[in-house]
């Protein structure tokens, strides 16, 4: 069976290029940047040339990348360094539908005395400018807002929100893991003083992050130790990672167009197909303010799981904002905050593209689909035929 | 990703008698939309008065499926009086075991059962006058009490796994755990003098039941699925097992020694007892 996998926001394919970049420096290359002999000295060199290729695709200067872990950790050390560095600050402000790494950070705060201001969204999944203009206050240390959102793909205005924090006093964080690598970003261009984006999901492998901090804005390390990345992370780097990330980014450069053209197009191509062929079926959000790449779509009166176990047979691997699929009881809190109705939450399933899929692909998922939403609501309680029964719930 | 046992996966792929009884003798509906899951059953009685006809239409996950075409199959051939000792536990048993997140499906066959039987008897369900604990999902008292009791429940993540009451919002853990402490408080005073009884066995003796309820009453189980275990040895009470045939490449066999071979031993044999695989 063959894989087809349309769920790059979960993860990506590493990318094979970004094997062969990596691949020496698991084995003869093994040297410490930081000693002083030519044998780390080269590892160094290369650790060097990786932090250009990441500052060259998102518009920044190489000092101002830092290598870490993960998204979680460049999120987490944003946030705690603002508020570090600006302790007399009290108040910090963000979204309803940010990702845990920022959203179970950030709701513990409110016992330490901070007061915490979760943004709104609206049907659409989109913020009101009005509203960021109105909660962001002198005494607003931090603003984090995601750049696109995972399950959606909505992007926010995060320029326009960022320069509202500047002119509060404000430090403002973004969260563009899922941004980077599918749209155009130039911080050169902004306001925005951090930005956290994370290797895999741009197919470099897990386990490596970076946090952007732009030159001027008080920095306060999170993982304290040594004097690697200028003292702002400590631990010894994670060369291969570092390298391969390096190359993803210069990869991701040069696939920026077919991410919004032919990627685009195989999106769209999939979602009116969806829309078109399925009868009750919704998209989640707004259409236009979206990443090229992702869909949410919501086939009412069916449960996500089950579809994703369908799709997983007929080797579609996919992703689902259900409560089934979470472990939690409850459907995705990004859904929830959309105000999306329940005979439709449960039911969503997002496609999330990448380079590397192709119009076949979507054409066999087109093909697939409607029978197992079919063979599915012929098994539900709430559907009768072409229409939804009255249901009980509220 | 869920680990679903083969038989789960079976009826969810082809789930047995979906749809709607004509004229049905007995109708249950639980669940909503809103919870995420819902089951109506059917059921049609033949002149003797057992289930000939049963049939089953649910929204929900894999193991809701699964959970409610394993009850259809489990009470068509049945009396009304012979379903009433069917209980959540039953249907897992069936299916080989669920995952502990998914027992709230289980419960809901067992619910929807009951709501099935009242329906054709014009009783009322003892839960319709029950107040409500949970909001979010509509969990009454009646409900997280039967489960906490059917099941041996112990904590508040169990009661939430197996009813989804304080799955949602969270502002009725106090009470759930008051109850638990309650139900808890009674049940140790009620089985207290029992406990003796069971313990009182002597090393020879306890190994010999163990292993007399690996053949009498575990084995057959297992190789209904083409299983069987073997047993290792006996260490104070830990009870070192092999599994064989299918279980021994099944995916579900963590859950198998769990939730069957130890809780059969510890029902049987004696409370302390702890089963674990060894390779051989």
């Amino acid at each position: 069976m063959k894989t087809i996998y349309v769920d790059n926001n979960a993860t990506t394919r590493v990318a094979p290029e970004v094997v062969e970049e990596m691949s020496p420096y698991f084995s003869e290359l093994y040297g410490n940047p930081s000693s002083m002999h030519f044998f780390g000295g080269q590892v160094h060199t290369k650790v060097e040339e990786a932090r250009e290729r990441v500052a060259s695709l998102i518009g920044a200067r190489p000092q101002e990348i830092i290598f870490t872990s993960c998204g979680t950790e460049s999120d987490n050390t944003a946030i705690m360094s603002a508020l570090e560095s600006n302790p007399e600050k009290r108040h910090v402000v963000t979204t309803r539908v940010e990702h845990p790494a920022v959203k179970n950070l950030v709701a513990p705060l409110k016992r330490e005395g901070y007061r915490v201001t979760e943004l709104p969204v609206d049907r659409d999944g989109l913020l009101s400018m009005d509203e960021v203009s109105r909660v962001i206050t002198e005494d607003t240390a931090i603003v984090s807002v995601m750049w696109a959102n995972n399950e959606t793909g909505i992007l926010f205005p995060v320029e326009e929100i960022a320069n509202v924090a500047k002119g509060r006093g404000a430090i403002f964080h973004t969260d563009a893991v899922q941004a980077v690598g599918k749209i155009p970003i130039n911080l050169a261009e902004s306001q925005i003083d951090m930005l956290s984006l994370s290797g895999h999901k741009l197919h470099a492998p897990k386990g490596i992050g970076v946090i952007y901090v732009r030159r001027g804005t008080r920095f306060s390390p999170y993982i304290v130790g040594g004097h690697q990345e200028e003292g702002r992370r400590g631990g010894t780097e994670n060369v291969p990672y570092i390298i391969g990330l390096g190359k993803a980014c210069e990869l991701a450069a040069n696939h920026l167009e077919d991410m919004n053209v032919r990627v685009k197009g195989l999106r769209d191509k999939l979602e009116n197909g969806l829309l078109e062929k399925i009868p009750n079926s919704i998209v989640n959000g707004d259409r236009d303010q979206r990443l090229p790449s992702t869909s949410s779509i919501s086939f009412e009166y069916v449960e996500g799981e089950s579809i994703l176990l369908k799709l997983s047979d007929k080797g579609i691997c996919a992703s689902s904002g259900s409560a089934c699929t979470s472990g939690s009881l409850e459907p995705s809190h990004v859904l929830r905050a959309m105000g999306v109705p329940f005979t439709a939450a449960h039911g969503s399933i997002r496609f999330s593209l990448s380079s590397y899929n192709t119009e076949e692909e979507v054409d066999f998922i087109l093909k697939v689909m409607p029978p197992i939403i079919e063979e599915l609501r012929a098994i539900s309680p709430f559907w009768d035929g072409s229409v939804a029964r009255s249901c009980t719930a509220s | 990703m869920w680990v679903y046992t083969d038989r789960v996966k079976e009826l969810f792929e082809n789930p047995k008698n979906v749809g709607e009884v004509e004229d049905a003798d007995g109708v249950g509906e639980v669940g909503s939309l809103s919870c995420g899951d819902a089951l109506k059953l059917t059921f049609k009685l033949d002149e003797k008065g057992r289930i000939s006809e049963a049939k089953f239409q649910t929204f929900g996950c894999a193991s809701a499926i699964a959970s409610s075409s394993a009850l259809t199959e489990m009470i068509i051939g049945k009396t009304l009086e012979e379903t009433e000792t069917i209980t959540n536990q039953d249907i897992v048993e069936y299916l080989g075991g669920l995952p502990d997140k998914k027992m709230h499906c289980s419960v809901m066959g067992q619910e929807a059962l009951r709501a099935a039987v009242a329906n054709y008897r014009g009783e009322k369900l003892p839960k319709e006058d029950s107040d409500i604990v949970c909001e979010c999902f509509g969990v009454t008292e009646k409900e997280i009490e039967d489960a906490i009791l059917d099941n041996s429940l112990t904590t508040l993540e169990q009661v939430t796994d197996y009813t989804k009451a304080g799955g949602g919002c969270g502002s009725c853990h106090e009470r759930i755990e008051g109850m638990l402490q309650q139900i808890l408080g009674q049940a140790e005073a009620e089985v207290e003098p029992e406990k003796p009884a069971k313990a009182r066995l002597t090393n020879i003796q306890k190994m010999k039941l163990i292993e007399e309820t690996l053949e009498r009453e575990i084995q057959p189980t297992l190789a209904k699925d083409g299983g069987s275990i073997e047993l290792v040895d006996i260490i104070g009470d830990r009870v070192l097992v092999s599994l064989r045939g299918a279980c021994a490449t099944c995916v579900a066999s963590d859950i198998t020694l769990k939730h069957y071979v130890e809780s059969k031993l510890r029902e049987l044999v004696t409370d302390n007892l702890v089963v674990e695989e060894v390779a051989q």
